[in-house]
């Protein structure tokens, strides 16, 4: 009865009731489950919890360790060369094959079927088949030593100081294909007529490319940052193929410390306290940069 | 996973309505995967089967390190399987604890195994305040070390007996191009070792003030340094045996391109599927051939409380089939363990069977790590050790001072 009494001025809340209605269960998911599963972490991260959770808490101890600990910081600085490197070589890579791509060239479908494949792969499968290419007995060191270099040496994954490098390989072979296509979508949405423009200015297309293309195209790179630095930070089956976090732990990664301490350590408050500095991390990142991206459009 | 749980759901809803009384299928979880060892729990599922019951194998490949977790979560998220492996001590501590496992007091009363069960430290590790909560099924030591005899033989130096010739015959061992002694490179496996040397090099009491009493004075002071001095030589002989699993490394000795390896019994299974003969074929040391005492560590299956009443009743028809004699015997014998009754035959038990049995009756005996520390410390000493092995610059006293505070933070 009210509704129409109502009539006159449409409530907002009643507005598109049924998409409102449909999408109750998703906002419940998002809200339960993400961010309650978000704030229940945090918040057992201050207590001492073993195998399963209890209220003892013990303030910023598990924090203290963590941070203490050699493996965590090895960790995060196997994390930071490996982001640094992948988001750039990811981009610049993925960018050129998209160009090259873009040349108007035969048999496109076919290339990027070949490139992009990789990425059908999962992760545990691309550390493995990179485990033999890079494996010293079996893989490109033998493959080129028994061509005549007999003393060429490439074994990554066996030695502590580049063990990095060859995870950072196998996750490049995997990743840019994606990185790629995402470009080539963008570079499809460029209007023909701007290249007309500029090759009348006569400007090469290199600079149309750096100056005119390559910043017409943000949205294209925002998305496909957020892509690839989310798959950064949570970088963890590759590694477990491909090295187990060894040799020692020269190639262990922060979401391997909380899985490893939350289950084989049974140590649930520092694998807690570990993935909420990992959130920590991703907030400091995404945060201001999406607010800024996405907050600062919806005003201008 | 998720289909054959659902097969074997799907099996037991036709079984059942005309199964007999007391048959009932119950899912074993384990991560007995190598060959020997598959052979070995074979006898299990054998014997239990010979019940009217039914086992249903649930092995995860992987060793422990990984297996534990899924049992961990299956149990503590309400979908527990019939029994699992763990090793007795401490990793399901925390699970008895919040009711989450079954009582097995009466069986145990019943059986006797109070008087049974040798040494009495296996069923202490199965109880929780006066109650018993698993079924030992075997005594495991880590203190062993194998030694390929070919090896020696196309180094041209004799068959070491003991640590200090073996270090001695490593650089024999290296110009025959052959790794002196082989370590795998999952971090339980460095850390083990380091424990094996612990016992030789610094004696029993030594290992009881560290690992029994938490002693960090004691971790950090003269006699710790040379077992971190011993270690140091281990890296050395141990440099460029790429493998990861335990069994591969142990394969290096059986293949003889590797001159030994610490490792407890359980290698001894491999030796025994790849049919080489104890003396003639590998030699073992144990207690490395300086301080003959072993661990009794070892595997015992636990019972997840269950709802469902026959599977109850086929539970306790397990835990008694575990402890009888001639699943003892038939299963350790495969597993290359010891069993962990004192009254059963083991006549066709081998050499090295036979040095351990020989050390369990003089009592030469120590609690095993698991039985000691937490998981948690566990933990931070396999990432000590798995770096330590795997990083030549990292000194020995460095180790050794991570070693100290690990063991003064440790529970």
């Amino acid at each position: 009865m009210t509704g129409h009494a109502n009539a006159g001025r449409p409530n907002q809340l009643l507005r598109n009731l049924h998409s409102k209605i449909a999408s109750i269960p998703m906002i419940l998911t998002a809200v339960v489950i993400f961010l309650g599963g978000t704030l229940w972490t945090v918040f057992y991260s201050f207590t001492n919890s073993k195998l399963l959770p209890r209220l003892t808490f013990v303030g910023l101890d598990q924090y203290e360790r963590l941070w203490s600990a050699p493996r965590w910081l090895i960790s995060i600085q196997n994390l930071a060369i490996y982001g640094v490197f992948s988001l750039i070589f990811s981009l610049v890579i993925g960018f050129l094959l998209a160009a090259l791509m873009d040349q108007k060239i035969r048999f496109e479908n076919t290339f990027r079927t070949i490139f992009l494949y990789p990425f059908a792969l999962s992760f545990i499968v691309t550390g493995l088949v990179w485990q033999w290419i890079l494996n010293p007995e079996f893989g490109i060191q033998s493959v080129v030593r028994s061509l005549g270099w007999s003393t060429f040496t490439f074994d990554p994954l066996y030695n502590s100081d580049i063990v990095i490098y060859g995870i950072l390989i196998a996750a490049l072979w995997q990743g840019t294909g994606l990185v790629m296509c995402l470009m080539l979508a963008g570079l499809r949405g460029i209007d023909e007529d701007i290249w007309k423009a500029a090759r009348v200015d006569g400007i090469p297309m290199w600079k149309t490319y750096v100056l005119i293309i390559i910043p017409m195209m943000r949205a294209v790179f925002i998305t496909t940052l957020v892509i690839i630095a989310s798959g950064i930070v949570r970088v963890y089956d590759l590694v477990v193929a491909q090295t187990s976090g060894g040799p020692g732990i020269a190639s262990e990664v922060p979401a391997k410390y909380v899985y490893d301490y939350m289950f084989q350590a049974q140590n649930l408050g520092q694998g807690f306290a570990a993935s909420t500095m990992m959130l920590i991390t991703v907030a400091i990142i995404i945060v201001p940069w999406a607010y800024l991206e996405f907050g600062g459009r919806k005003r201008g | 996973m998720k289909l054959r749980l659902l097969a074997a759901a799907l099996a037991a809803t036709v079984v059942l309505p005309f199964g007999a009384a007391n048959a009932a299928e119950l899912e074993v979880t384990h991560w007995w995967t190598s060959g020997g060892e598959a052979a070995a729990v074979a006898e299990l599922a054998k014997a239990f089967d010979a019940t009217g019951n039914k086992w249903v194998d649930g092995a995860i490949a992987g060793s422990g390190g990984t297996a534990r977790p899924i049992m961990v979560s299956r149990i503590t998220g309400g979908d527990p399987m019939g029994a699992t492996q763990f090793n007795h001590g401490r990793q399901a501590e925390e699970l008895v604890q919040s009711g989450l496992m079954r009582d097995l007091t009466d069986v145990a009363t019943r059986e006797h195994w109070k008087d049974i069960i040798k040494p009495s430290s296996l069923l202490d590790s199965c109880t929780i305040d006066g109650k018993i909560y698993c079924a030992p099924v075997n005594i495991h030591s880590w203190q062993w070390l194998w030694l390929s005899n070919a090896a020696f033989k196309t180094a041209g130096v004799e068959v070491p007996k003991n640590w200090d010739e073996f270090v001695a015959a490593a650089p024999a061992l290296e110009k025959a191009g052959i790794v002196p002694l082989a370590v795998g490179g999952q971090p339980w496996q460095s850390a083990g070792a380091f424990d094996v040397l612990m016992v030789a090099i610094a004696g029993k009491d030594v290992f009881n003030k560290v690992f029994g009493d938490k002693d960090a004075e004691v971790a950090a002071g003269p006699d710790i340094a040379k077992v971190f001095k011993a270690a140091d030589d281990a890296r050395k002989m141990s440099k460029g045996s790429n493998v990861q699993d335990w069994n591969q490394a142990t394969n290096l000795v059986i293949t003889g391109k590797a001159g030994g390896q610490i490792m407890g019994d359980w290698a001894q299974g491999e030796f025994q599927l790849a049919g080489q003969k104890a003396g003639t074929d590998y030699t073992c040391l144990p207690g490395l051939g300086v301080n003959e005492i072993i661990s009794t560590g070892g595997d015992a299956f636990y019972f997840p409380l269950l709802k469902d009443e026959e599977k109850s009743k086929a539970q306790e028809v397990l835990a008694s089939t575990l402890i009888n004699p001639t699943t003892q015997v038939a299963f350790n014998l495969k597993k290359g363990s010891l069993p962990v009754r004192g009254d059963v035959d083991l006549a066709a038990a081998n050499d090295c069977m036979k040095k351990g049995l020989e050390i369990l009756a003089k009592g030469n005996v120590i609690q095993g790590t698991d039985q000691l520390l937490s998981a948690d410390s566990q933990k931070q000493k396999e990432d000590l050790f798995s770096e330590f092995f795997a990083t030549p610059t990292m000194t020995p006293e460095d180790a050794q001072k991570r070693f100290a505070e690990i063991i003064a933070s440790a529970d």
